[in-house]
Order: C-alpha cells, then structure tokens, then sequence
C-alpha cells in the first residue's frame, strides 16, 4: 500500500522508497528524513482540501508530506484505527 | 585575526533549538549579513569565555542532511568542509541535537562525523526530555560515538554551562573522515537504531500535548477555524497598534517638517528639508511600526511551532496556484503592507517558492491603497443599495480587494506554467513540537528585522523620496504665473508626457501626474491631485471629492482604482524586492509584469464602462 493511501490513524511499516525519476531528489529526502524499511509511521493527520497533504509521524517527529511526495512510499498496514 | 580566537560552526537539523542557543550564548552581540550572492542569511556573533578566549561562533542554517536539497543545506556543507570561498573552515563544529527527537537528529550527527572534523554534540531540549520521561545513558552515547556530549537547555539561563566549558577547554580529536555514497549514507539509520537502542529509553513517542493540540490545530474544520481566528486577531491588532502608531510618525514629520520650515529662508532649502527629507522619513519610518507588529506575531508564531501548521492547513489551496502553504502567512502579511511580506519569505526553503511569492505579494491590497480607494469611491460610487443590503460603495471595496488576489492566483499560476524547471516542488515539513516562545529569540528577532529594514532600506527610499520631490518642485514656476506650482515641474512634463501613454485608459494629465508621486508612496497620489486641482488645504475634506467628480468621469475612476490595484508600487517595495533578492532582475521582471496587469486591466475597464456607462 503507498502511504499517501494510509487511513487517518493508521500504522504501518515502510518497505521501501521508490524514485519517480532517476536520482530522485525528494525520495532521496524522504530516505534521509528516516523513510527506510522497517522503520514504523502513523497518518495523524489530513489536510482540509482532498486530504492533501499529509502528516505522517516517524519516530518521534511529524512531518507533512504532500500526496504526491507520500505515494512514493510502499508500506506495509500494521493495525487500522480504532 | 587574534590566535586566540576560536572558530565555531553551530549545526544542526532544523527545530533542534539551535538558534535559541546561539542568542543565548551571543546575547544581542550578533552580525547578520547575507552570504555573498545568495540570499541565505549569514549569523555570527562572538563571546568572551572564561578562561578569556574569543570565540567566534557561526549559527549555520538548519540542514535535516548533507545531501544539499536547498542552497541553505549547500552553503552549511561548504562552510563545514572549508570549501565556501572567503569562509575559513571552522575550528570545532558544535553539533546541536533535540534530544526528544534522537532519532531523526542522531543521523545528521552522524554525517557531520564523517567529515573528519573536531565535532561536540549538544544535547538540546534535556529539561524537555526529563519531562517526558526521556532516559538518555549519556556516558554510552559519548562512548559509541566518539564525541564529547554535553547536555544544553537553550531557553534556561546558564543552560549553556557545559557547552561553555567544553568548548573553552581543548579541542576535541577529529574522528577520520569516511566516504560519503549511497551505500555508507543508508547505513547511518543502522547505526542510529543501534545507537538509540543502547542509550535512549523512550516512554511514549511524542509529547501528549502536541497530539492533544494537533487534534485540535489540524482539526478540517477546527483548524481553519482557530487559524481564521488568529489571522484576525494578528490583522486587528495591526490596525489597531501598527497604524495610528504609522500615522503618528507621518503626523510627527510633517509636523517637525513645519516648525523646521519657519526657521528656514522661504525658498528651495526650506521646500527640501519639508517636503522632501521630513516626508521621506516620516514615509520610511512609517513602514516600522507596521513591520514590528507583524513580525512580532509572526515570530511568535514560528517559534511557537503554529505557523508550520497553518502551512500545513493551507498548503493544497496555495499549492493550485503555484505556491507553497508557506507562502500564506507572507502574503496575508501583505495586505497590511507588502514590505514585511516580502521581508517574510525568508522562511520559504524552496527558492523558486519563495520568488512566486516575492512576486505576488505586492498585489495584495495594502493598507496605503485605503486612502486612495476611499477618494475615488467617495467621489464615484453612488452610495446605492444592492440586493437591498449591499452597499455598493461597500461592494467596489470590497471587488478590488478580490482583485488583487485573484490577480496573485493568475500571476502565481502563469509563474508556474511558465518556468522552465519542471521539477517537483517538495513540501516535506516537519511541524516540530509546541513551544512557548522565548520573549529574548522574540526581541533578538525583532530588531535584526527592523535594523536590516532601517539600514539597507532608510537610505534608498529616502534618496527616491528627495529626488520626487526634485522633480516635483523644479523648475520653480515662472513669474506671474496662474496655475500650481507643480505644472510647471519636471514631473508637470513628465505628467503630461504620460498622458499620452495613459489617454487609453482615460486617464488625463492631471491623474497621469499624480502618478508620479504616487509611485513613492501610493496615499501621496491623493495629496498630489489635491494640489494639480488646487483645492489646497486638508487633501482629506470633500473639495477634492467634488473637484474631482467635476473633472473626470466615472469609467475614468473606474480606470483609475483598478489601475492602483495591479501597479507597480511603491518603490518602497521594490527596493525590498532588490534586497531580499539581491537581484535587479527580479525588480524589473516585478515592475514590468504589474505595469502590464495594471495597464491592461485598466485599459479594459475603461473601455467596457464607456460602452455601458
């Protein structure tokens, strides 16, 4: 599942990081910010128009990702909200 | 240089409370400037330690990694590996981490190792960290990592202790530097995840307050209620603190402008120090106010960790238009005046963001258009009823409001289609925990603000405003003659010169005129129609009104409002534009892009209404 699909309150686990184009800058990012297999995330939050962007927590910190920008990341669905 | 000043770089991810220490340990003792050529803010200021050693300390920018995603990022790499021309390298690297938020700060620590330079870890946020429950085993951690690690508190009196006396002593060994690929750069989290597991015990991820917070703040339908509710807050008090206190530098002015002017021989002295050099401050000092109140806000709100969320709430809307949820804050900025708008995007990372914003910002309505908008709908818009409980004068208001910022939407969308760096724009933020601000990061913020304002700005403005009046008084009107003295100006010819370039959009001489001064500042156009008519006295009574409904017609008028809606003005703004961007290009791509809105928009209006009126 790509984490931009994540339902709000979800964990789950990051398999992987995909590149949208050859030396992917923000995948790159996104490796570096922590987005890396085995590493656990929660969608906490949505934005207000089309659920764009959204705020994804990774260990101790929140960042806000754009859809486009979340959808590059595969994980894996841990537990659905409660 | 003395031998014994020591040379150190600050570093670290951005929100690790990295420049909070930097005030702390400099106080106001603090020299911004702008790398050379960029418009990335360089920091520096020095302290005496104790043992009577200078030390020199470099706040560099906030950098989540060395792999540069913004010229911020690119200029820390450089300083730090003493490649940035005219930067020696630094002799200890300060390392600053949160240390509630390890995971993520540890990686960066760990890259800014591998340069192979003395390096010490400043464990930041440590009264936090005990608040929540936070163990960190930080003898462990000094072992694994082979760098000496202090504990900071940046917010607390003396929380800089350790970090003072550690630095004051010698200069920790350099770990050997190490490759920097692909391979060595994904096996940083492995080392980060051993590196926690053995030293840092966590009870709970985040903070319950953030989460409590955020439930609310990013809440659909709450969130934009509560950020509404601030934003009219911030506005209100603008209007309510920022303008009278405006008002009352102008007033000040022209009343110091008056009593200097009797001690003076009537003649071109007396007409320069008045109307030129008292006028010219009491307009750029007018800006101040305006700027403190705003930026007060809007450092408390950065600091406070809100603004990232506003950002957060806005993004998408801003995002259709070419722009960034960053940008938002910036452009409401604007409508009180454009200048701390554009001073504001400095907190736009992305560059290309930050210049649609720079670009845009001035369309929004300023609080200068109100005196102009107020004349001309005063003298044109009948004080009909629409619908039975519109005003229409109300309505024109409120339409040429709507104007200028669906005219910054089709500015910002036409930016975007037409760059031709493609690319995608990354949002990536990170909303950092909520903090109480810091009364001295707030006050230490506030006056880089208003002296970057005062000294590169004070000189330029007042210089342009001297020189409007130049050609506003020379050549002095020949004997006997009839009319005001400024018809016979340089800007009289020059008025009447633009009149041929203006006649499409029904503007006659006399309007063509006052455009001149106008584009000092833009309430001065209503002082200058007062005196080509030469109604005299107070500009603000009914006479001009009258005069100028007698004078013109409506599609004239109609003409004229749109055209103050899109033009370019005032050069107050536009000398910001040049120093924000350091860049004339951008000040002339500003000016002539919103001449041509302003002249088509115009040309429109005027032709459409006098088919209809």
């Amino acid at each position: 599942m790509r984490l931009s699909d994540l339902p709000k309150g979800a964990s789950a686990v990051v398999e992987r990081v995909e590149d949208t184009q050859p030396h992917d800058p923000i995948a790159q990012r996104l490796r570096d910010l922590g987005f890396v297999e085995g590493e656990r995330v929660r969608l906490v939050a949505r934005g207000p128009i089309g659920a764009d962007p959204v705020l994804i927590q990774i260990g101790s910190t929140r960042f806000a990702l754009r859809r486009s920008e979340a959808a590059r990341v595969t994980v894996r669905v841990l537990e659905q909200a409660a | 240089m003395s031998t014994g000043t020591l040379r150190i770089a600050l570093v670290g991810n951005p929100n690790c409370g990295k420049t909070a220490l930097f005030n702390q340990l400099t106080g106001g003792r603090q020299k911004v400037a702008n790398y050379a050529g960029v418009t990335v803010e360089r920091k520096e200021g020095r302290f005496t330690a104790p043992s009577g050693r200078v030390l020199q300390i470099l706040d560099l920018p906030g950098t989540y990694s060395f792999d540069a995603a913004s010229p911020d990022e690119q200029i820390t790499r450089d300083v730090l590996e003493g490649n940035y021309p005219g930067e020696a390298a630094p002799d200890l690297i300060v390392c600053v981490a949160d240390a509630t938020n390890l995971r993520l700060h540890l990686r960066f620590v760990l890259e800014v190792k591998r340069l192979g330079r003395p390096v010490v870890l400043a464990l930041n946020m440590m009264d936090t960290a005990r608040r929540r429950g936070i163990h960190i085993d930080v003898p462990e951690l000094q072992r694994r990592l082979g760098l000496p690690v202090v504990e900071t508190i940046a917010v607390k009196r003396g929380g800089a202790r350790a970090l003072i006396e550690r630095v004051d002593g010698e200069v920790p060994d350099a770990a050997p530097a190490e490759a920097d690929d692909a391979a060595s750069r994904a096996g940083l989290h492995v080392q980060v995840r051993e590196l926690l597991d053995a030293t840092v015990h966590m009870p709970r991820a985040t903070a319950a307050l953030d989460d409590a917070l955020d439930r609310w703040a990013l809440h659909p339908v709450f969130g934009l209620l509560i950020l509404s509710v601030v934003m009219f807050l911030v506005f209100q008090a603008v209007y309510s603190i920022g303008k009278p206190m405006t008002d009352a530098i102008g007033d000040g002015f022209t009343w110091l402008g008056a009593h200097l002017a009797v001690w003076l021989p009537e003649g071109p002295l007396q007409g320069l120090i008045r109307d030129g050099v008292c006028t010219g401050l009491g307009t750029v000092l007018g800006f101040l106010p305006e700027i403190l109140v705003l930026f007060f806000f809007i450092l408390t709100l950065e600091e406070s960790g809100y603004l990232p969320r506003a950002a957060f709430l806005l993004d998408r809307m801003m995002l259709s238009v070419g722009l960034t949820g960053r940008s938002f804050i910036p452009l409401l900025s604007s409508f009180a005046c454009a200048i701390p708008g554009i001073m504001g995007t400095r907190s736009i990372q992305d560059p290309r963001d930050r210049l649609t914003t720079i670009l845009v910002a001035p369309l929004m309505t300023c609080s200068a258009r109100l005196p102009v908008y107020a004349l001309l709908i005063g003298a044109f818009i009948p004080m009909h009823r629409v619908l039975g409980i519109f005003n229409l004068q109300g309505l024109v208001l409120f339409a040429l409001y709507i104007a200028g910022i669906l005219g910054a939407m089709l500015v910002g969308w036409v930016i975007k289609h037409m760059r031709r760096d493609r690319s995608e724009h990354a949002l990536l933020m990170e909303l950092p925990s909520y903090r109480v601000p810091q009364p001295r990061d707030v006050v230490i913020g506030l006056y880089e603000r208003s002296a970057i304002f005062l000294k590169r700005l004070t000189g330029v403005i007042l210089a342009l405003t001297v020189l409007m009046w130049f050609i506003s008084t020379f050549p002095s009107p020949p004997a006997g003659a009839v009319g005001p003295a400024i018809d016979y100006s340089i800007a009289g010819y020059l008025g009447r010169g633009l009149q041929y370039i203006f006649a499409p959009l029904g503007f006659n001489w006399q309007i063509s005129l006052s455009l001149i001064p106008a584009f000092a500042a833009r309430e001065t156009a209503v002082a200058a129609l007062a005196t080509v008519y030469a109604v005299g006295g107070d500009a603000q009574t009914g006479g001009l009104a009258h005069a100028l409904a007698a004078n013109f017609s409506l599609p004239s008028a109609l003409s004229l409002l749109v055209w103050f809606a899109f033009a370019p003005q005032c050069m107050s703004t536009l000398a910001v534009i040049r120093r924000e961007t350091n860049s004339w290009r951008n000040v002339a791509i500003s000016f002539s892009y919103m001449f041509g809105v302003a002249y088509a928009a115009s040309l429109i209006t005027y032709q459409v209404a006098r088919l209809f009126l």
